[in-house]
């Protein structure tokens, strides 16, 4: 009896200890720190501009900005469901405008800080010749499955299918559409080669993960309602200091220049 | 009712289609488990419970990826059936047949193992081919656990998601199954279509386990001596 107790005893101190010490690495990693980290969602097409934007932020004054991308849509429904975001760059304005009607985001703070755009991407070793003919190629045969974002909740999926009923192509091509959960997934979809084309954003097909692999073609502005892509300061946010000041960052000149490099216009 | 009917039966075609594909290529697998005595048997083994401990985005990674159109494997499956496996009802059933695999051999192989050995070395003895005394003698004492092996999978494919998620394409129809529909709905803020679509496929999955679970009990197997 008493061997056990003396067991259970060494045991009981021997997990404390290790509780103590668990709780104070992970506790003292997230106090340590003198400037906080700022957790941003951001819509997929924004990927590969927004890492580049956080890291010279980071270079310049040592926040650092951590990303979550995904479909505009679904980034909202987190963000509702109370997700601990300080910044929503959005794909679109009614996502924002959303958060603001539901108290989830400043109002005052909705600023449009690019213009999004839709192209029709193509792999390398198509056939078909997307650059002259547009949006008419995805009437061949050889084109079995064509890829968007869902547009359900994704800005992209649905100016996608704007674009194919301005053009009266949506109903012939309606039975070959795969959903993409967001733009980035839809842009997976059609670089693996498993969707013959996709619509994609033009931030996508210009960055360095899709660069070069492809043709495409952009689809004009007169077929889509623009993609006006809004961001907001999210109430939650514990650090609402820090991130107006980022969101100062991405007002600035240097950051425009970036969103030009990937595709996006600025709004004047 | 906001419920997606074409969702919940292309699941259940899902699931059924994968636990009995399961049944039959779960056996041999699970007899050379339980009876093999090389000694690598160590390793099917791993191989066999892998897709319990791997989430379901890698087996998606590699079926849109390793066996896409750009792979050598891809390329020959595009020569057989003319279409990738990404984005169809049979890439679905292939991806489910994976990542179920589990949990169809590893109660048939523990339910083999338990068949006593003399009776089996008893119908050898008899006269009896391996063929014979597996479907004579093996096989009906292992109803038990064929019945909890072929339940689990068929559960466990129709809760799937992620594989889905990857490589289906979310088309009506052919690949927007109930956990894609209940996801969907959350995303569009339709809490009422994804709470009745929810609570149907928990109830129905609830049931089916109760019936077999309530079934297996009453001992099935069929005893050598009565």
């Amino acid at each position: 009896m008493k061997r056990i107790a003396e067991d259970m005893r060494s045991f009981s101190c021997t997990l404390l200890a290790a509780c103590i010490f668990l709780s104070a690495t992970c506790g003292g990693a997230q106090k340590n720190k003198i400037a906080p980290d700022l957790f941003v969602a951001a819509a997929a097409d924004l990927s590969a501009a927004m890492k580049e934007i956080g890291d010279g932020y980071e270079k310049k004054t040592g926040v650092k900005v951590k990303f979550s991308f995904g479909a505009s849509g679904a980034l909202t429904q987190q963000i509702q469901n109370g997700a601990p975001f300080d910044l929503f760059f959005s794909a679109d304005m009614d996502y924002p405008r959303q958060l603001i009607a539901a108290s989830a985001a400043d109002g005052t703070s909705l600023y449009q800080y690019a213009v999004g755009r839709l192209v029709l991407w193509v792999p390398a070793d198509s056939p078909l010749d997307v650059e002259h003919q547009g949006m008419q190629v995805l009437l061949d045969a050889s084109v079995k499955k064509i890829a968007i974002a869902n547009p359900q909740h994704a800005p992209y999926g649905r100016a996608a299918v704007a674009a194919l009923k301005h053009t009266g192509l949506y109903d012939r091509v309606a039975d070959r559409l795969v959903l993409g959960e967001n733009i980035s997934q839809a842009s997976q979809f059609v670089e693996s080669g498993n969707a013959q084309a996709g619509f994609v954003a033009l931030a996508h097909a210009v960055a360095p993960g899709m660069r070069g692999k492809g043709k495409y073609s952009e689809v004009s502005e007169k077929d889509y309602p623009p993609l006006a892509q809004g961001v907001v300061l999210l109430s939650r946010s514990q650090h609402k200091r820090e991130a107006a000041q980022f969101l100062e960052y991405v007002k600035t000149k240097e950051s425009a220049e970036l969103f030009r490099k990937y595709g996006f216009t600025l709004p004047q | 009712m906001a419920i997606d009917w074409q969702a919940f039966c292309l699941t259940l075609q899902l699931a059924i289609t994968v636990s009995a594909i399961l049944l039959v290529l779960g056996l041999p697998i699970a007899h050379w488990i339980a009876f093999s005595h090389r000694r690598w048997k160590f390793l099917i083994e791993a191989v066999v419970a892998l897709p319990i401990v791997l989430p379901p985005t890698v087996l998606g990674f590699y079926v849109l990826v390793a066996l896409g159109p750009r792979s050598p494997l891809g390329r020959w499956w595009i020569s057989l059936t003319g279409h990738t496996l990404a984005f169809t009802f049979s890439g679905l059933v292939i991806g489910s047949i994976l990542y179920s695999l589990p949990f169809a051999v590893q109660p048939f192989a523990a339910s083999f193992a338990g068949v006593d050995r003399k009776l089996i070395a008893a119908s050898a003895t008899l006269g009896a081919s391996p063929l014979r005394t597996f479907f004579r003698v093996i096989m009906p004492l292992s109803v038990p656990g064929l019945i909890t092996g072929t339940a689990l999978s068929f559960a466990h494919t129709m809760g799937e998601f992620g594989v889905v998620l990857m490589v289906g394409g979310n088309i009506p129809g052919v690949t927007r199954t109930v956990s894609i529909d209940i996801f969907d709905r959350v995303q569009a803020s339709d809490y009422a279509a994804a709470n009745q679509t929810a609570l149907l496929l928990l109830a129905f999955c609830f049931a089916v386990l109760a019936v077999v679970y309530s079934v297996n009990r009453r001992a099935w197997v069929v005893g050598p001596i009565k």
